[in-house]
C-alpha cells in the first residue's frame, strides 16, 4: 500500500498503541476465519448437530466458551459466525463500493443540475434509518443470508457516494485538474485517472472502517430472526437465541456479544488509525 | 426575504423532494417483489373470484403508475391504507405504537448530549492525560458495539444481577397507565399529577435508553473531541490564552460553541440510527413501540404497513434534520448570515 511505503505514516501508525491493537485483533479475528476447520477444537459443530451429553455446558477446559442449548461448542460455532461475517462485509463493500464512488464522482464532477438530482436520490436512502431499510427489503424477501447482504448493500452505498462527491467537490477546484482539462484530455481520464487516484486514500480508509459496521448492522438484522437462518453459525442470532437463557446460561449471548464488539472495534481503530497515519505522512 | 427563513425554505422543499422519493422507492420495492400482494393478503384459500374483487379494489390491476398515484393522493387524505395484519388502517396503528418509541429515542437523544458531549469536551481538554486516554478508549467501545448487545449485557448485569432496574416492559403491571395525552407516559404521568407512575415509568425507559443511546454517547464524545481539539489550534484561541483569558472562559466560550457545529450535524444524521436501533433495544426490553410492530409486520408481508412505517420514520428523520439546520444556524452566525444556499 502506498500509505505504508510512506516511512513517516507507518512510524506515526506505530506510536499510536490504539492502532496496533486494532491491526492486532483484525489479524486475529481473519486469521481465526480463514484457518476455522484448523483451530476449531469441535469443526462438525458448525452443523446442526451437537454433543447431547454436553447440553448448556458452562465454559470449562473440555468446552472453552461453553455449549449452546443443543451441546455446540460455542468457541468453534464463534469462529464459523466471523467467516460468515467477513465474507458478508466483504461482497457488501465490493459492490458498494464501485457503485457509490461512481455516483459520487458522476454528481462531483458534472453540472448543477446532475448534480442535485443524483444527491438527492442518496438523500432519499439516506433518510431512511439503515436498520428500516435493511428491515423492509429482508421483509419483501425471504430471510437469508444472500438477502441480508442485498438489503445492507442497498443502504451502503450512499454513505460512499456522499463522501466521493465531498472529495470530488474539492478536488475539482485543483489546479492539476484545470491542467487536465485544458490540455483537453477526455471526461474518463479526468474522473478516474486524476481525481480518483487522489480520493483512495480516504475511500480505502472508510472501507476498512465499514467491514466492522457492515458486521454490526447484519448482526443486527440476524439478531431479529431476518438474516442467516439456523443452522449457519451467526453471531446475531446466537446472541438472540441465547438471551432467551438469561441469566443462568450468561454465556451463551455474552461471548458471541463479546466478538461481535473485538471485531467491530479492531477495524475502528485499525481505519482511525490509518487515517491518522495518512494524514501525519503527508 | 431573511436569509434564515430562506434557508428553511431551501430546506422544506429538498425534504419533500426526498420525501417524494422514499414513497416512490419504498412503493417501487413493494410491487416489484414477487408474489401477488391480494393473494398474499386473503390467503390460499381464497377463490380466484375473491382474489381478483381485490386486486380491482386496490387498484392493483392497473399499471403501476397509475397504483402509485392512487397510493399518493390517499396519502394525502391521510390515508396509508389498511394492515392485512392487525385488520386496522394502518394510521391508527401507527398512532398507537409510535409514542412509546418516540418517547424511547428522545430520551436516548437527551442522554446522548447530556453524556456524550461532557465527555469530548473534558477528553478535549485533558488531552494526552489518562483521563482522556480512558475517554477514547470508552468511546470506541460503545461505537463498536451493537444496541442490541448494550440490551442484552446492560439487562442482564443491571437487572437480572443486580436488580437495580425492571428486566422489561413500560410500566409495573400492578400499575395503571395514566389517561394519553402525548402516548408518551412520562409526560402524561406528569399531566395527570400521578407521581408514583412517574418514577415507575422513569425506572422502566433508563435501561432501554441507555442501551439504545450508548453507540450515539461514544460517537458523540470523539466528535466532540475531535471538533474541540481543532478549534484549540486555531489562531483566536492562541490569541485569548496569550491575552491571559481564564482558560475556563476559553473553553467555555471561545472553543466549545464552533466545536459544536459539526456535532449538531452529525446528530441529526444519528437520529436515523437511533430510530432504527429502536427496533433491536425494543425487542430486548419488550418495549411495546413500533418494532414488535414491524417486525410483524414484516414477517407478514404487509405491504401497506411496511410502506406506511417506512414513511412516517422518514419523514420524523427529515423533520428532525430541519430542525437541526435551524439550530446550526443559530449557532453558527456564518451560516445565520449567509445566502440560503447550503
Amino acid at each position: 500500500m502506498k500509505l505504508f511505503a510512506d516511512s513517516l505514516g507507518w512510524q506515526a501508525f506505530r506510536r499510536n498503541p490504539l492502532s496496533l491493537t486494532g491491526l492486532l485483533l483484525v489479524v486475529l479475528v481473519v486469521a481465526a476465519a480463514l484457518f476455522a476447520d484448523l483451530i476449531a477444537p469441535y469443526p462438525s459443530h458448525a452443523g446442526p448437530i451437537g454433543d447431547f451429553a454436553a447440553i448448556s455446558a458452562p465454559p470449562s477446559n473440555q468446552y472453552l466458551l461453553g455449549t449452546d442449548t443443543i451441546g455446540r461448542d460455542l468457541l468453534t460455532r464463534i469462529l464459523y459466525a466471523y467467516r460468515l461475517s467477513l465474507e458478508m462485509a466483504a461482497v457488501v463493500l465490493a459492490i458498494t463500493t464501485p457503485v457509490g464512488v461512481l455516483i459520487g464522482l458522476a454528481a462531483g464532477y458534472f453540472g448543477p443540475i446532475t448534480s442535485y438530482v443524483l444527491m438527492r436520490v442518496t438523500d432519499v436512502f439516506l433518510s431512511i434509518p439503515p436498520l428500516v431499510l435493511a428491515l423492509s427489503i429482508t421483509g419483501f424477501l425471504e430471510p437469508s443470508a444472500i438477502h441480508g447482504m442485498m438489503a445492507v448493500a442497498a443502504m451502503w452505498w450512499p454513505w460512499y457516494a456522499r463522501l466521493a462527491y465531498n472529495l470530488t467537490r474539492a478536488e475539482k477546484q485543483e489546479g492539476y485538474v484545470l491542467a487536465a482539462e485544458t490540455i483537453g484530455a477526455s471526461v474518463p481520464h479526468i474522473l478516474f485517472r486524476e481525481i480518483l487516484p487522489n480520493c483512495m486514500p480516504a475511500i480505502f480508509t472508510k472501507m476498512t472502517i465499514d467491514v466492522g459496521f457492515v458486521i454490526l448492522i447484519a448482526s443486527s438484522l440476524s439478531f431479529l430472526g431476518l438474516g442467516a437462518q439456523a443452522p449457519t453459525p451467526d453471531l446475531g442470532s446466537m446472541v438472540a437465541d441465547g438471551a432467551k437463557y438469561m441469566p443462568d446460561a450468561w454465556w451463551l449471548s455474552v461471548f458471541p456479544a463479546l466478538a461481535i464488539l473485538l471485531v467491530v472495534m479492531g477495524f475502528n481503530l485499525l481505519g482511525d488509525g490509518l487515517r491518522e497515519a495518512a494524514d501525519a505522512g503527508r | 426575504m431573511p436569509p434564515l427563513l430562506q434557508t428553511l425554505l431551501h430546506r422544506l422543499v429538498a425534504s419533500l423532494v426526498v420525501l417524494v422519493g422514499v414513497s416512490m422507492l419504498m412503493f417501487l420495492i413493494a410491487r416489484v417483489i414477487p408474489g401477488d400482494p391480494a393473494r398474499i393478503a386473503l390467503g390460499p384459500n381464497a377463490t380466484e373470484a375473491q382474489v381478483q374483487a381485490l386486486r380491482h379494489e386496490r387498484h392493483l390491476d392497473e399499471p403501476i403508475p397509475i397504483q402509485y398515484w392512487h397510493y399518493v393522493s390517499d396519502v394525502a387524505r391521510g390515508d396509508l391504507g389498511n394492515s392485512l395484519y392487525s385488520n386496522r388502517p394502518v394510521s391508527v396503528d401507527i398512532a398507537q405504537y409510535l409514542p412509546a418509541t418516540l418517547e424511547l429515542v428522545f430520551a436516548a437523544g437527551l442522554m446522548m448530549v447530556v453524556l456524550g458531549i461532557p465527555v469530548g469536551v473534558l477528553s478535549a481538554r485533558y488531552r494526552g492525560r489518562v483521563g482522556d486516554h480512558v475517554g477514547r478508549v470508552g468511546a470506541i467501545i460503545a461505537v463498536s458495539t451493537p444496541a442490541f448487545v448494550w440490551g442484552v449485557i446492560l439487562q442482564l448485569v443491571l437487572a437480572y444481577l443486580w436488580h437495580l432496574f425492571p428486566i422489561e416492559g413500560r410500566l409495573t403491571a400492578s400499575l395503571s397507565a395514566p389517561p394519553a395525552v402525548t402516548g408518551f407516559v412520562t409526560i402524561d404521568a406528569i399531566l395527570a399529577g400521578d407521581g408514583t407512575v412517574l418514577l415507575d415509568a422513569l425506572h422502566h425507559l433508563i435501561l432501554p435508553a441507555l442501551a439504545l443511546a450508548m453507540a450515539g454517547i461514544g460517537q458523540t464524545a470523539r466528535l466532540t473531541r475531535a471538533s474541540m481539539v481543532e478549534t484549540y489550534q486555531k489562531p483566536y484561541i492562541e490569541m485569548a490564552q496569550a491575552y491571559g483569558f481564564r482558560e475556563r472562559r476559553i473553553a467555555n466560550r471561545y472553543a466549545f460553541r464552533p466545536a459544536l457545529v459539526p456535532v449538531l450535524t452529525i446528530l441529526g444524521l444519528d437520529l436515523a440510527a437511533l430510530l432504527g436501533n429502536a427496533f433491536l433495544v425494543e425487542s430486548v426490553f419488550g418495549w411495546p413501540g413500533l418494532s414488535r410492530y414491524g417486525v410483524e409486520v414484516i414477517l407478514h408481508k404487509d405491504l401497506d404497513a411496511i410502506v406506511g412505517t417506512v414513511l412516517i420514520i422518514a419523514t420524523g428523520f427529515l423533520i428532525a434534520n430541519i430542525v437541526v439546520d435551524l439550530l446550526v444556524a443559530v449557532v453558527n452566525p456564518r451560516i445565520r448570515f449567509a445566502t440560503g444556499q447550503s
